[in-house]
């Protein structure tokens, strides 16, 4: 794998990580554009988190005046560590250069690692809506997590590997057909990733109800240029998630490492088209559901971790499930 | 490379008794832990240079008459000389600067060279009488120190728990080898390896030695002293007992099962994966739930072992069916996590005695804001929680991802038991990580961040600078150990060979130092490029972000939705914080309920929160029996107060039953 390196590589890498930091305001805007038209509002253009972006960049920071140089920190180490994890996601081409770098759980591990740095900032300053954020986000989290390692599991029992792109070549071949085990790990992975980037029926981005906060309590205290990099790695990370379960469940057309420059367009007009259906699946999903209370999340989260782990079992114990 | 490890030990020993010579003359004590760091170095060196196929040994006219003191130096012995040396050194280390503001050092001095030599011992004995010996000498020498402080409350009490597990420990150890050891009392390493016992003789040294190394180690039920006497030992011994002594007790449990009993049966298998896991979970349930500083860590120790434990019991899976590759794997991560647990815990707990020298206490409710008065405990912590929360770049992360990867290795397993236990304890190890992160972001966040809970926590200063450099080499090796894991995997490689017959793939020949359990399209894993890369697509963020945006900061009070409330107490509590996990978890581990109180309004009476929560494990288990030892010791009380008659009538009647029962004999 490591000796394989090429100048071609490094671009498709390259593109990748440009292209994923790129189009991550984009799909939020899209899905707020969805979830406007449902409402029969004509919503912000899908332009608007570009100019939020920038708005929040131009700004002065307000900083608490006990904030601490963690408090400071954190928003870039998080956009980093979501950085990183998004670029080892093959997202139009596998084969990245640096995919080997860290698997799947090693993803799962840098976005725990987002998280650990986002919920001690909340606690940085003191106030109480900056700790009941921090402690329903590692409450989320500690379901989260474990039901992600289990459908990371099943994944890599599957394709015999734990490397994103030799999976994404694994199921794009053809040859793993339908298996009970995949669907019980596709289903637990939208759970998964509605509950990690706070989507309703989790969490409501767009809530301005305090006590329902969780995500958005988190970083009350965050303005300006802190609160721009804290938006552009949620995006960020929904992108994540959407690019995980397009190259997991729905590789088709994407590039494998060597093909022609055309099979690498047509992977990129693929995948956009993915984000696409992905934006627009994600908002009438969330305007056809209503938020669930605090307290009945752990179940939800609770159902995915067992959805996952009986995928597992049945892999372990037949190998044709 | 027997020799210089033995002379080690004998001059740990000498130093002991300098201890207790200079117990009282304060000049001349303080020489004793930089001495003592000395001699843990010089371990640590044998243990590296040891590690190779080569074995030796050696023997002394010592100990009992027909055996002899038999010593041996193999790569497992090499390896745990390693985690002796380097806690060791660190608590040393630590220990100068603690050593100063210490009411009573001279209860400490002369017993925690003891305690390393104890330690040391035990993994160099190649015969049951020096192992229980040196498994004694660590236990009484500890105990020793547990008792150092024993007028502050409850500290006498948990020394006495402890006492009774280490005598159970050491009871249910003696008799695992005089099973092993048989009939003709072959008490050597080497005879009891070349024997042939039944299954059955086997099987029940195998429960024994689980028993009796599990409950030194701290796995669930036998782990409640843990909790009790690693918080009440001084800050340097905690560090030791939880980061060095519990792995002397996995380096028992291996030496019995790996190597003396020959191949594990894959029942024995399926009994340790179910310890580990369980004991991973309650773990770190309990740690959620605990607000001392030092028990909160004593309880990550038994979650940690539990970790270490899945890892052993996958190695004995994968062995008792032939499965070389997965065996190898499972064994160098069981180790691999042993070493950073020690790194990781010993930090840690340096770190929770700064926080109790600086501000006096270690209750967390009443601290908070520390990251201000003590910057350098504060960041060496920071540290030690993302490596013990197993986030990458960090050590932590590195030994359970290779516990999972030995897990995907999936092979065809007859065994219905392990089946079904193999993908369960993933599912518990990834639900103990994930938890572990909650514990760690709680115990950090309410302790270090935030404002001040209390007047402790406002006047808290800093450590000195010795615990500062002993906090801050071992926060540089969780990084070092991450970024660099083949260093360590290619150092137990001949660990392996020896145990299993098998090593993991040359780590340290790829050409970017990437990790790679068994071949490169399965898995691989590179610390040092996703530490790089991170460090690099921060500095471009900053950077673009300081050139071309704003960069202006201004303070202002909190803004806190437009209600800041200037009262700490209006801040989320370490309780607060925890209610959601404990409402989720609690309620079936540990059987919590909140009862609320609240007046109708015009009363006056206060309102009151009360929450109750069980140790179903200490309620079900230890009580009774506690119970049912005082209550027959009131009713044989009775005995203390006879007359001469009746007692010789008792003398008489015992007489009697033995006479008959040697006829009936017959």
């Amino acid at each position: 794998m490591t000796e394989s390196a090429s100048p071609s590589l490094l671009l498709v890498q390259l593109l990748q990580m440009t292209l994923v930091i790129g189009l991550a305001p984009l799909l939020t805007g899209l899905v707020r554009k969805v979830k406007a038209r449902i409402q029969r509002r004509r919503g912000p253009p899908l332009s608007q988190p570009y100019r939020d972006l920038r708005r929040l960049l131009l700004k002065d920071v307000v900083l608490a005046e006990n904030a601490s140089w963690l408090f400071r920190v954190v928003p870039y180490l998080m956009l980093s560590t979501t950085w990183v994890a998004a670029a080892l996601v093959p997202t139009f081409a596998t084969g990245l250069m640096f995919s080997w770098t860290g698997d799947l759980i090693a993803i799962s591990g840098l976005l725990g690692a987002a998280r650990f740095a986002q919920a001690l900032a909340g606690l940085d300053v003191g106030t109480s809506f900056g700790g009941i954020g921090s402690s329903r986000e590692v409450m989320f989290a500690s379901l989260a997590e474990p039901a992600m390692i289990m459908i990371i599991f099943c994944v890599a029992l599957i394709a015999g590997s734990t490397q994103l792109s030799t999976i994404a070549d694994h199921m794009a071949t053809g040859a793993v057909g339908l298996r009970v085990s995949l669907a019980l790990a596709m289903i637990a992975l939208i759970i998964v990733a509605l509950a990690e980037n706070a989507r309703i029926p989790v969490d409501n981005p767009a809530t301005h109800l305090e006590l329902t906060m969780v995500h958005e309590a988190m970083v009350l205290e965050y303005s300006g240029r802190h609160l721009a990099m804290i938006d552009l790695a949620a995006f960020l990370k929904l992108l994540l998630y959407v690019s995980l379960i397009g190259c997991l469940f729905f590789p088709f057309g994407i590039a494998q490492s060597g093909a022609g420059p055309e099979r690498y367009l047509l992977g990129l007009a693929l995948y956009l088209l993915k984000l696409l259906a992905g934006g627009i699946l994600l908002g009438v999903f969330e305007m056809s559901i209503a938020k669930m209370r605090v307290f009945r999340v752990p179940n939800f989260l609770g159902a995915a971790f067992m959805l996952g782990l009986l995928g597992v079992l049945l892999l372990f114990v037949s190998r044709g499930m | 490379m027997i020799e210089p490890s033995a002379y080690c030990i004998a001059a740990l020993l000498v130093l002991a008794l300098l201890g207790v010579c200079t117990a009282r003359i304060a000049p001349l004590r303080s020489l004793i832990y930089p001495a003592c760091g000395l001699v843990c170095l010089t371990l640590l060196a044998i243990g590296v240079l040891s590690l190779g196929p080569e074995v030796t040994r050696l023997r002394l006219p010592l100990g009992l008459p027909w055996i002899g003191v038999n010593l041996r130096l193999d790569a497992l012995a090499g390896a745990f000389l390693v985690l002796i040396g380097l806690g060791g050194a660190g608590a040393s280390l630590y220990a100068i600067g603690y050593e100063r503001h210490e009411p009573e050092p001279g209860r400490i001095v002369p017993f925690f060279p003891a305690f390393i030599a104890g330690m040391t011992l035990v993994v160099l004995a190649d015969d049951a009488f020096v192992f229980l010996f040196a498994w004694e000498l660590m236990s009484l020498s500890s105990w020793a120190l547990v008792m150092a402080h024993h007028q502050e409350e409850g500290n006498a009490q948990a020394a006495y728990v402890y006492l009774i597990m280490a005598v159970f420990s050491g009871l249910t150890l003696l008799l695992a080898f005089g099973l092993l050891a048989g009939a003709a009392g072959g008490f050597t390493f080497d005879a009891i390896r070349a024997a042939r016992l039944p299954p059955e003789t086997v099987a029940i040294a195998f429960v024994l030695a689980t028993v009796g190394a599990g409950s030194k180690a701290g796995l669930v039920p036998l782990h409640v002293w843990l909790p009790l006497a690693h918080p009440a030992a001084p800050t340097p011994v905690s560090a030791l007992m939880s980061g060095v002594m519990t792995k002397v007790a996995v380096y028992g449990f291996i030496r019995v099962v790996f190597d003396l009993t020959g191949p594990p049966s894959w029942w024995s298998a399926t009994i340790v994966l179910l310890l580990g896991g369980v004991t991973a979970v309650i773990g770190v349930l309990h740690a959620l739930m605990e607000r001392d500083l030092k028990r909160l860590l004593a309880y990550s120790t038994v979650e940690n072992i539990g970790i270490v434990f899945i890892g052993l019991g996958l190695a004995m899976a994968f062995q008792s069916n032939g499965f070389t590759v997965g065996a190898v794997l499972a064994l160098t991560a069981a180790l691999f996590h042993a070493l950073n647990h020690t790194v990781f815990k010993s930090l840690l707990f340096f770190g929770a005695g700064a926080v109790l020298h600086g501000a006096g206490l270690r209750d967390m409710g009443r601290l908070g804001g520390l990251i201000q008065r003590m910057p350098w405990t504060h960041f060496a912590m920071l540290t030690g929680c993302v490596a013990i929360s197993a986030l990458p770049p960090l050590n932590g992360f590195v030994s359970e991802w290779m516990t999972f990867q030995a897990i995907l290795l999936r092979p065809e397993l007859p065994q219905w038991g392990l089946k079904l236990m193999i993908p369960v304890d993933g599912g518990l190890l990834a639900l103990t990580a994930a938890l572990a992160a909650a514990c760690f972001v709680r115990m950090h966040g309410i302790t270090f961040l935030g404002r001040p809970r209390g007047a402790a926590a406002q006047t808290a200063h800093e450590a000195d600078r010795w615990s500062i450099a002993a906090m801050l080499i071992f926060a540089a090796l969780c990084l070092v150990l991450g970024v660099l894991p083949g260093v360590v995997i290619d150092g137990l490689a001949s660990v392996t060979s020896g145990l299993l017959g098998g090593r993991m793939p040359v780590q340290l020949s790829d050409r970017w130092l990437s990790l790679i359990p068994v071949s490169a399209s399965r898995s691989s894993y590179n610390g040092l490029l996703v530490f790089l890369f991170i460090t690099a697509s921060t500095l471009i963020v900053v950077f673009l972000v300081h050139r071309f945006a704003s960069n202006t900061k201004r303070r202002s009070p909190a803004w806190d939705c437009g209600f800041p409330d200037p009262r700490p107490e209006t801040q989320y509590t370490a309780e607060s914080f925890e209610q959601p996990i404990r409402r989720v978890f609690g309620s079936l581990v540990f059987q919590t309920r909140e009862t609320v109180d609240m007046p109708a309004p015009g009363d006056i009476r206060v309102a009151s929160l009360r929450r109750f929560r069980r140790d179903l494990i200490w309620d079900g288990l230890y009580a009774p029996i506690a119970t049912a030892v005082g209550a027959t010791a009131d009713w044989m009380n009775v005995l203390q107060f006879l007359t001469i008659r009746r007692y010789l009538g008792f003398v008489f009647v015992a007489l009697v039953l033995l006479l008959l029962a040697l006829a009936l004999w017959q």
